[in-house]
């Protein structure tokens, strides 16, 4: 079931997951090629965004949940003890759903994360809030409105300032939970640009908010039902001729 | 149909008539006490010390002694009460310890203000030996601020978005981080506006400060921790019922300083809570 593999960035191994008394995953296995977009798809409650959750360990911040099983970015398992979580999520960001500025100016946002990991200097700030907003395709509208309150830009702009906002800590994975979600056409167009020039040096992995996104940005992408991985290939055979039937129904309209 | 109408008519005007009488006393006892207490008020009544038995001169002790009364209150109440805050919103978790913390809190709530009073003659007076003074007033005022101030401060900090915690994680934040950097600014506003109203309840106590500091009547300024001082709301209780003949213009002219002071520390609450709420993000 773990079928692309080529430099396998994470591996998820046997994983199986509970939160408050309901299973969430189901042996899942799955391994994630580096500088692709791996899409996760599929019905809502099908522990896509548990399954994103899990792989920056955000889910340690709930109580009452069991897991087994074994997540390993690089051939490390995040989930051994003496992991220094804080620097995990610096590796592995996360952009949600809806997009939600800290409270500040959209250069606040961007050095938030880099503050807190140490960084201080003027010069080496500047050069970050520079190319994580580049890399998200929203300089050109931001420059001159840095020092501008986060929230008063338009919610294409936010979601692609959350976008930089992970980026500025140069992690080495982007989780991205539906992030065009709340957008329209199109800012979802420009957030999709940016996805596209991050995965050369990003590994990308995105819970899309529709069918057609998932086969625009999909070079693999992993089909979930109730927590079971039901089929994972590569974005174009899957979105012209899924094996499994439940694949096939969902992705042609017939239930979801 | 119009018999319908008057019987609504008439059911706003007797609810019109319940919110009024809430307003009606305050309103009396505003007008009343500035009235009476204007004339008393003069340079010389609030910088002066009190003569002949404090039936002349001033109230200036009174004001010094409440004033470092709150300051001595607010230094103890609120490094104690805002941790209590963030340790029970951000750290602690729904369990039995917790339970019986938030239990004691709400209880603390409900004691009698003179229960604290004879507590403090216990506890900070008698056995750890502070004596009347300053210091045990001002820890037993801190006692009884103190679940104003956590309540207060809870909710503030639990009417921060969840989301913001989990962003600040997950940009390598620290729990500690997150609410530093976000959850306390953000709850600032409203964890202040709840120091200053338990503080102002603290302003206006006379039995507390009953048996643990306030001096019946000492004409002159505190000079240590240690020492006794007169307050503002036990100087108002002693010459307007423990001194025969005092004249009636300075009992009102001591209530209307009190009320002055409590009333424009609580307008200081508003319209900080006001402003920030403009100003918030969310």
């Amino acid at each position: 079931m773990s079928q692309p593999q080529r430099n396998a960035k994470i591996s998820i191994q046997n994983l199986n997951y509970a939160y408050g008394g309901s299973q969430a995953l189901r042996n899942v296995n799955l391994e994630v090629p580096a500088n692709e977009i791996t899409v996760f798809f599929g019905p809502s409650s099908g522990g896509k965004t548990t399954l994103l959750r899990l792989i920056n360990r955000l889910n340690d911040l709930l109580e009452g949940t069991e897991m087994s099983g074994r997540i390993l970015l690089d051939r490390v398992d995040i989930y051994a003890p003496g992991t220094n979580v804080s620097e995990l999520r610096r590796q592995v960001g996360m952009v949600f759903a809806l997009p939600l500025p800290l409270p500040g100016t959209v250069r606040e946002n961007v050095v938030y994360g880099p503050k807190l990991a140490g960084i201080r200097q003027r010069e080496i700030l500047d050069e970050i809030v520079y190319n994580s907003l580049t890399q998200a395709a929203l300089w050109d509208e931001v420059k001159d409105r840095l020092e501008a309150p986060a929230n008063s830009l338009s919610g294409g702009q936010q979601q692609r300032l959350c976008i930089a906002r992970s980026l500025a800590l140069t992690p080495q994975v982007l989780l991205l939970d539906e992030p065009t979600s709340g957008l329209d056409p199109i800012s979802t167009g420009k957030v999709e640009e940016s996805l596209y020039n991050l995965k050369e040096k990003y590994t990308v992995i995105l819970v899309p908010h529709s069918i057609q996104q998932a086969a625009r940005m999909a070079d693999s992408a992993a089909f979930f039902l109730m927590g079971e991985l039901i089929e994972y290939r590569s974005g174009k055979e899957i979105f012209t001729t899924a094996r499994d039937r439940r694949t096939e129904e969902y992705i042609t309209g017939r239930f979801g | 149909m119009k018999r319908r109408y008057w019987v609504q008519r008439l059911g706003f005007g007797l609810l019109a008539l319940a919110a009024l009488v809430v307003v009606i006393p305050i309103l009396i006892v505003i007008i009343s006490i500035v009235l009476r207490g204007m004339s008393a008020i003069s340079w010389e009544f609030l910088t002066e010390m009190p003569r002949d038995g404090m039936k002349a001169g001033g109230i200036f002790p009174a004001i010094v002694g409440t004033t470092l009364l709150m300051i001595g209150t607010a230094v103890v109440a609120i490094p104690v009460g805002v941790g209590s805050a963030i340790y029970l919103s951000e750290y602690a978790g729904d369990n039995l310890f917790t339970r019986s913390i938030r239990l004691a809190i709400i209880n603390l709530a409900g004691i009698p203000s003179v229960v604290y009073g004879l507590f403090g003659l216990g506890l900070f007076v008698i056995f750890l030996q502070f004596g009347t003074s300053i210091l045990a007033g001002s820890l037993t005022l801190a006692i009884m601020t103190l679940p104003v101030i956590i309540s207060a401060s809870e909710e503030a900090l639990r009417a921060v978005p969840t989301e913001f915690r989990t962003v600040s994680a997950s940009l390598g934040g620290t729990k500690w981080q997150g609410t530093r950097k976000i959850v306390l600014p953000q709850a600032l506003p409203g964890i202040i506006t709840g120091v200053i109203l338990g503080l102002l309840r603290a302003a206006g106590e006379t039995a507390p400060i009953l048996f643990t500091v306030a001096a019946f009547y000492l004409p002159r300024l505190p000079e240590s921790v240690f020492d006794q001082t007169m307050a503002l709301p036990y100087h108002l209780y002693v010459i307007s019922t423990q001194v025969p003949g005092m004249p009636l213009e300075i009992q009102y002219g001591t209530a209307l300083v009190l009320l002055v002071l409590v009333l424009s520390l609580n307008l200081i609450a508003t319209i900080i809570r006001s402003y920030f709420r403009r100003r918030r993000q969310w």
